[in-house]
């Protein structure tokens, strides 16, 4: 029988401890924030790992990293740009071969703020929400890219709060700790309010709202990774019990109704909407899920 | 006990939607809210770092990364947010505040990966970031007839983007006004003379070019531009009258 919502995880963490029930929410938090801190030890420490923001960025002083929804939008506002920001998509290409959507489950800035706003509507039990199409962020994702060559300029950026999220977190200049705290108010500016619009739609308005229904940087990052090698598999899918803990958590629970749910096809959770956050491997109690390339042989029953 | 089963969850749902729908339209109010300010925000003319693009162009080039912010070593640069004059995410700079010191590597402009900002400006005295213009005569110390010129001494290019003209001082009747005057061929629109200006509020400002520039009709011809390419008058010289009862006239 189905867990409650609120206690999706309990069962996991009774049987299996604190740690593996919660392993890949922490490394995925360590890995969020390990990356603002490469972005911030220029700024803090006058140590440059990363410059520049989640728009692009240099690591080390010679890897290049380009948002590639920035770079085609710029490209289709009609501008050619410079090699380095050919370089940057072509980095972040090869991060296609990883899979999927993990940036959105481990780079983000905007992450947390989505998962804390879905960890609430479970605790407050706000189930029930209004509904969009999850196709709809293709559907913004090609408004912005024909948007951009209609005005000029790169549409998408007038309120890309991904972006803007990241930008207000590193401000660029100021030095220093205190230096970098002043800063922030006046980095996120009026941003911070739309942050706050974000996180009040997704809690209030559509469950999993912004990341699973509109976002268009995810979108694309989604369609980029469709062939990666990184994927969720319910390997041992017949010992699921159906508690759906898995189903509360998943920020894309519409994926794994094919693959556990009906058990139908392969039990890899095949998707280019998947965030490979691994979620549901902690809370899954009966150690359903596992993560495995994609050229993993499953001998699970089909 | 039935009914009170059955009245409570339309209760609820009606407040759960009520609530749902209030939020949702707070937050598009929010969003367009904060565009139309945006729009409205424009009074504070933004300049854009060395180097930038035309304004349409740079629109579409920079890719909004802020590595010109961090690479500029005196802060000049700012980024802008939702509510900055510019779109949200791009670089500019206040001249009141923190101009551009003008520096000979132009970190800036070798920090863009995008070429936003244009990596053949390797001469920061080419670099157009806007120009000087002394917009409010009334209140220049040096059109009273005082000897101000900080704009003038604090010029980067001093006598050549900024000059002081002499000019007789109808006033006093016996002194001469030192006019700072802006030259375009030369004035970056770096700002340390908005900065460096001594009233409350600057007389002279750095305006963006599309501002502060007019434009020349392609029919005009100077005179004595193509008297000078011709070597002679194009057209035949006016006669020369004889001046009278002035001493020493001709």
């Amino acid at each position: 029988m189905a867990n409650p919502v609120a206690q999706a995880g309990r069962e996991a963490r009774q049987r299996h401890g604190w740690w593996r029930s919660n392993r890949f929410l922490i490394l995925r938090r360590s890995s969020q924030l390990l990356i603002l801190l490469m972005f911030l030890s220029g700024p803090l420490w006058g140590t440059w790992i990363l410059r520049g923001n989640y728009s692009a960025s240099l690591l080390l002083e010679t890897i290049p990293l380009t948002d590639p929804l920035m770079m085609l939008e710029s490209l289709l506002a009609g501008h050619w740009p410079a090699w380095l920001v050919w370089v940057g998509a072509a980095v972040v290409l090869v991060y296609g071969l990883i899979g999927n959507r993990v940036f959105c489950g481990w780079v983000c800035p905007l992450n947390p703020v989505a998962d804390l706003a879905a960890w609430l509507r479970r605790k407050l039990g706000l189930r029930q929400s209004a509904s969009l199409p999850r196709s709809l962020r293709y559907g913004i994702l090609i408004a912005v890219l024909v948007g951009s060559v209609v005005s000029g300029t790169l549409l998408w950026e007038w309120v890309n709060p991904v972006a803007l999220m990241g930008r207000g977190l590193i401000h660029g200049t100021g030095e220093g700790a205190l230096g970098w705290l002043k800063g922030l108010v006046a980095a996120f500016g009026a941003g911070i309010w739309l942050i706050v619009a974000l996180f009040l739609f997704d809690l209030l308005v559509v469950e999993h709202g912004w990341c699973g229904h509109l976002c268009p940087v995810g979108a694309l990052y989604g369609v980029i990774g469709s062939q990666g090698v990184v994927q969720i598999s319910a390997e041992r899918r017949e010992n699921c019990t159906r508690c759906m803990d898995c189903l509360h958590v998943c920020p894309e629970p519409q994926i794994l109704r094919e693959p556990l749910l009906l058990q139908k096809g392969t039990p890899r959770v095949a998707n280019e909407t998947c965030i490979a956050c691994g979620r549901c491997i902690d809370v899954c109690a009966e150690n359903v899920f596992e993560i495995k390339t994609k050229f993993h042989y499953s001998g699970a029953k089909k | 006990m039935s009914q009170q089963r059955e009245k409570t969850p339309a209760r609820r749902r009606f407040l759960r939607d009520a609530a749902r729908s209030a939020a949702g339209l707070a937050g598009i109010a929010m969003l367009l809210g904060l565009q139309q300010k945006q729009s409205q925000a424009r009074d504070g003319l933004a300049l854009r770092p060395p180097g930038a693009l035309a304004e349409g162009a740079f629109d579409s080039a920079c890719i909004r990364c802020g590595q010109c912010v961090q690479a500029c070593p005196y802060q000049t640069l700012k980024l802008a947010t939702l509510l900055s004059p510019l779109a949200a995410g791009m670089p500019y700079f206040v001249a009141r505040d923190i101009p551009c010191e003008m520096c000979e590597d132009i970190p800036c402009v070798v920090a863009c990966p995008s070429g936003a900002l244009d990596p053949h400006l390797t001469d920061i005295d080419q670099a157009r970031m806007g120009l000087a213009v002394l917009l409010d005569h009334e209140n220049c110390l040096n059109w009273q007839g005082l000897r101000c010129d900080v704009c003038y001494r604090v010029c980067p290019q001093i006598d050549k983007a900024i000059t002081l003209e002499l000019q007789h001082n109808e006033r006093t009747g016996k002194h001469a006004m030192f006019l700072p005057t802006v030259h375009s061929a030369a004035c970056t629109g770096c700002g340390k003379c908005e900065q460096a200006c001594v009233l409350e509020q600057a007389a002279i400002k750095v305006l963006p070019l599309a501002l502060a520039r007019g434009q020349l009709g392609e029919h005009y011809r100077w005179g004595w531009e193509e008297k000078q390419r011709a070597g002679h008058s194009l057209v035949p010289e006016g006669i020369t009258l004889p001046a009278r009862g002035v001493k020493g006239g001709e």
